[in-house]
């Protein structure tokens, strides 16, 4: 790579205003974010509606095509989203369904946007992911798997990451999990007493270096009976 | 046999177009003779399927923290990696749906706790913008120099730890003693060193002391030749060249859907910067530069990185120079509190108080991003208000999680010590990881 290919921020843009701090921002209304028009023309089926709130705008999309109109939000030379900011998830208090929120930036147009679906909570928490589009997805679609139970499907790797594997509580972003977690105090004590200190490899990690065989008889035991070893 | 034995400390192999010193080391080939070096070789023979298993950390010196790498080593080569993050998580976003917004901001001191100050300053950046305040001329002025001064803190101790990480110990007592100086102030300003806590909605904790802007004017003068010593030490040294260069690299495409920002985003080639791009706290005033690197590698992050250094010292020169009289505090009785020689002594204050203390200020409905360029990358809060006094959703976008996601890509093919180089290269803390 040479000085020539260096992307500057706004390259797609060149007439446009330098940007300013923004000031005395409305609550409601405002500009819109003028891919948000362009979204709900090319995907009239799966644009809810476009709010603006705060200066922000936030479009709401049908949560099962939301991999479709990121793909075509990164894809589009008009659009040209190529930056994942933030995947994550909102409940909000007394119930309701929860919303998934995907925050994409375009660098060439110095554009940010906020896509959001709702998922009702009384059925499969299932998103389509969109790490096939930003590898930069893994982790933040894992966490918010860990933190509210949403699966995003196509992901390839969907576990825990913040939490260990047999944690047992529950998502604790939810609503309905209480501050001080599910368990009684003694109850998470007795767990962790009860957890194999020693067994510090999942089995994953111990077939892809073939050290399985090399493990105490005993060991190898207790793992081949299924036991899911602690980290 | 090829040797890779870093021969020549101070030479280069020549000046590229515009005048500057070519920065590949130069090395001995097998003839003995002295060429550049070349890029080291992708990945080494295969000694039959016979791949190890090694454990880096959690408790280990060199993963900055209580990250734990799983590694499969053919050789000496890193053929997959997989992290394991979460030994730190606290659940700092659930505990914020439990708290007022003043007081979820003595935990942003917690979670990147290199840069304090500067996570104080983008938690109430989020915050005024739900609440709809705008913050007075001398709150944005001294919230600049305090988003400066913590980058100047954060990357101050990535040089130092990264060195040691590489095996150069000298810059890193240079680099702690200036942190120490930065530190100094910032404990004059807020009472605290690292747990600073210095913002609150609409405003500061306190005005900066009387005298305080000497003492700053003065780091601002000497800040400069530290810059210099460990640019002097580090950017032409053979062994801290020879361990850099070419590890870990990431071009713009890869770096940018991988999610990186920050330094690790422009030293792979874009030049994206909040603070120029989607400005805040009137950056767009100030002069100064952005730094972008061409190879994406280790090397590359360094000296953006120390370009950075000497950006900040830039801004903060300004900052002095135009720092205005006048309140700190926006004048807004549903934010700020009364002073507390009024709040012990008059009935209405008293009542304010215990008033705004207890039930706390409510924004209206609606939710509110603002991000800002810290010293790891984009870091925003990003809020969401159902007009109650504790915020429904608090979530924190953290540039090192996202940065360290990355980490397989890096360095899956390189060797197991220049893991320890590509790591340290990230500038991760775990505490914003975890969180």
């Amino acid at each position: 790579m040479s000085e020539s290919d260096i992307r500057i921020a706004g390259h797609a843009n060149p007439g446009a205003p330098a940007p300013a701090t923004p000031r005395n921002v409305a609550h409601k209304g405002g500009e819109a974010n003028p891919s948000a028009a362009a979204l709900a023309a090319r995907f009239p089926g799966a644009v809810l509606r476009t709010d603006v709130v705060w200066g922000e705008t936030t479009v709401h999309i049908v949560a099962a095509r939301a991999g479709e109109l990121i793909q075509w939000l990164h894809d589009d030379p008009s659009q040209q989203y190529e930056y994942l900011v933030d995947v994550t998830a909102v409940e909000y208090r007394g119930g309701g369904p929860l919303e998934v929120v995907w925050h994409v930036r375009s660098i060439g147009y110095r554009r940010f946007l906020r896509l959001k679906a709702q998922l009702d909570t009384s059925k499969p928490l299932v998103v389509p992911s969109v790490w096939p589009i930003y590898k930069g997805a893994d982790w933040l679609e894992r966490e918010c798997y860990d933190m509210f139970g949403i699966r995003f499907d196509g992901h390839p790797d969907m576990r825990r990451i913040l939490m260990w594997e047999q944690y047992k509580e529950g998502y604790p972003l939810r609503k309905d999990f209480p501050l001080r977690g599910r368990f009684s105090r003694s109850e998470q004590l007795t767990q962790a007493l009860s957890a194999n200190p020693e067994a510090h490899y999942s089995m994953g990690e111990l077939r892809i270096a073939d050290a399985f065989d090399d493990l105490p008889k005993e060991m190898k035991v207790r793992l081949g009976h299924g036991e899911v070893t602690g980290e | 046999m090829t040797t890779r034995t870093v021969e020549v400390a101070l030479s280069t192999s020549g000046l590229d177009a515009r005048g500057n010193p070519v920065r590949t080391p130069l090395v001995t080939d097998a003839g003995g003779n002295i060429v550049p070096m070349t890029a080291p070789p992708a990945a080494e023979p295969d000694f039959g399927g016979e791949h190890m298993l090694i454990n880096i950390g959690p408790q280990h010196p060199a993963t900055h923290g209580v990250l734990r790498l799983v590694l499969e080593l053919d050789g000496e080569t890193v053929v997959r990696c997989v992290p394991h993050v979460g030994y730190l998580h606290c659940g700092f976003e659930k505990i914020g749906e439990y708290r007022q917004y003043n007081q979820i901001i003595p935990w942003t001191d917690r979670e990147d706790y290199l840069n304090s100050l500067g996570n104080n300053v983008a938690f109430v950046l989020s915050a005024e913008r739900l609440f709809g305040v705008e913050i007075t001329p001398r709150c944005t002025v001294l919230r600049v120099i305090a988003m400066e001064l913590s980058r100047i803190i954060s990357h101050l101790v990535w040089v130092g730890t990264t060195s040691i990480d590489i095996g150069a110990f000298t810059p890193f007592l240079w680099s702690f003693q200036e942190r120490e100086n930065v530190y100094r102030l910032l404990e004059a300003w807020t009472g605290a060193r690292l747990t600073t806590s210095g913002t609150r909605v609409g405003g500061m904790i306190a005005d900066i002391p009387a005298g305080w802007l000497d003492d700053l004017k003065n780091f601002v003068r000497t800040f400069p030749r530290t810059i210099e010593e460990v640019d002097a030490m580090l950017t032409k040294h053979a062994i801290w060249v020879g361990r850099t260069v070419g590890l870990g690299a990431m071009s713009a495409d890869e770096a940018l859907n991988h999610g990186l920002s920050g330094p690790m985003l422009r030293a792979s080639g874009v030049a994206f910067d909040v603070r120029k791009d989607q400005p805040y706290l009137d950056y767009e005033t100030y002069d100064f530069e952005v730094p972008v690197g061409t190879a994406g590698d280790v090397y590359d992050r360094y000296l953006v990185r120390i370009e950075e250094l000497r950006q900040s010292v830039r801004i903060l020169e300004q900052a002095i120079a135009r720092l205005p009289d006048g309140p700190v505090n926006v004048d807004d009785p549903r934010l700020i509190l009364p002073p507390k020689s009024k709040a012990t002594s008059e009935m209405e204050s008293m009542i304010h108080h215990f008033k705004l203390v207890m039930e706390g200020p409510r924004p209206p409905i609606g939710e509110a991003y603002v991000p800002v360029e810290s010293p790891k990358g984009e870091k925003g809060y990003y809020m969401v208000s159902d007009g109650t006094s504790k915020p429904v959703r608090w979530r924190i976008r953290p540039p090192s999680f996202v940065n360290l996601s990355a980490i397989p890509k890096m360095v899956e093919g390189h060797l197991l010590s220049d893991v320890i180089a590509i790591n340290a290269s990230i500038d991760i803390v775990m505490g914003e990881i975890d969180r």
